[in-house]
């Protein structure tokens, strides 16, 4: 069974810092990190009309069932998705075993600074959420 | 798995509608959505429905007030009752904090409820869950068609046939008119904040 999540605010701070940093910096105009169960962790950026809550625990079903396709062509799992719109575009990316970081971002921001950017924050992430790997 | 945000002095924890198809988990969502106030609950969604069977799982946020200064917020989930979607029902119920099963009244359906216990029970099993620690409260839905023509369980074999070995809290319910809708959600949400805490606690 997944451990329960505990985060202080000391860690809920470092997160922000880090994905306003590295994310909403380089032009993504909302992130979210949220776990692969569907709770929203922490949400970033300018989120009108957005609801951060379904975005979450629809983000969570969307990895699992990726993942089961993942596993019947041989993978355990695929480490990021994208998925791009006309306007605006999304990409997941998998931190550590548990959570998912989710960006948002539009047709004027390259998918190539984001994936390098989520990769950055990815490693960042992983030892303040520590102890859930 | 409960997150708790101490930024925010917030706990947030899952419960799934579990039970076989067409038993009415949909239909206590869709209840409580219409009975509460926007302050309280967020959208519902509801993906992938084609007719009505829920194919994917149906979704509803609720924030339900503060406990000893942490406020509350439990994600409500449904899962497909048909059994050929098993490999959904598992997915949905990763991280689930509290169960509610909804057991159909219906006498045709009388071993669809106890299939789909067994399923849940498995299913738990598979992720080191023990079906008898869980928060889990009992649904008997339907009761609404007593008294018509159609055929249906008395509360006694329900009882017998689900309830015998685990002894949880069970309700009777009518979810299409509301009743025991709000009864069993009170129950689950009290038994699973508690159960969380406890965890917690336990650290």
């Amino acid at each position: 069974m997944g451990m329960d999540l505990v985060l202080s605010k000391e860690s809920i701070d470092n997160i922000i810092n880090v994905l306003d940093e590295d994310l909403l910096r380089a032009g993504a105009d909302c992130v979210l990190l949220v776990d692969r169960s569907g709770n929203l962790i922490v949400n970033r950026g300018d989120p009108a009309n957005l609801d951060v809550v379904a975005l979450a625990a629809l983000s969570a079903a969307n990895f699992g069932a990726t993942a089961e396709i993942a596993k019947l062509i041989g993978e355990d799992d695929f480490a990021l998705l994208f998925h791009k719109g006309k306007n605006e575009n999304i990409h997941f990316t998998k931190v550590g075993k548990g959570f998912i970081l989710i960006t948002l971002f539009g047709k004027d921001v390259s998918l190539g600074l984001i994936r390098l950017n989520t990769a950055k924050v990815t490693d960042q992430l992983i030892p303040i959420l520590g102890g859930e790997q | 798995m409960s997150f708790i945000d101490l930024s925010k002095n917030e706990v947030q924890c899952k419960v799934v509608y579990y039970g076989p198809g067409r038993g009415g988990k949909t239909t206590n969502l869709l209840y409580i959505h219409q009975a509460m106030t926007e302050a309280v609950r967020g959208k519902m969604v509801t993906i992938d429905t084609k007719g009505d069977r829920t194919l994917f799982f149906d979704f509803l946020p609720l924030a339900l007030g503060k406990i000893q200064g942490l406020s509350i917020k439990i994600q409500l989930y449904t899962v497909p009752g048909q059994v050929m979607y098993n490999a959904t029902r598992k997915l949905v119920l990763k991280g689930v904090d509290g169960i509610v099963f909804v057991a159909d009244s219906l006498r045709v359906q009388k071993e669809k409820n106890v299939e789909s216990l067994e399923n849940l029970r498995q299913n738990l099993a598979e992720d080191n869950i023990d079906i008898k620690e869980i928060p889990l409260v009992l649904q008997y839905n339907k009761r609404d068609l007593g008294g018509s023509n159609i055929p249906i369980l008395s509360v006694e074999e329900m009882e017998e046939d689900l309830n015998q070995e685990l002894q949880v809290p069970w309700f009777t319910g009518s979810a299409l008119k509301g009743d025991g809708v709000f009864e069993t959600l009170r129950e689950i949400s009290k038994r699973t904040v508690k159960y969380v805490s406890r965890k917690l606690l336990s650290r």
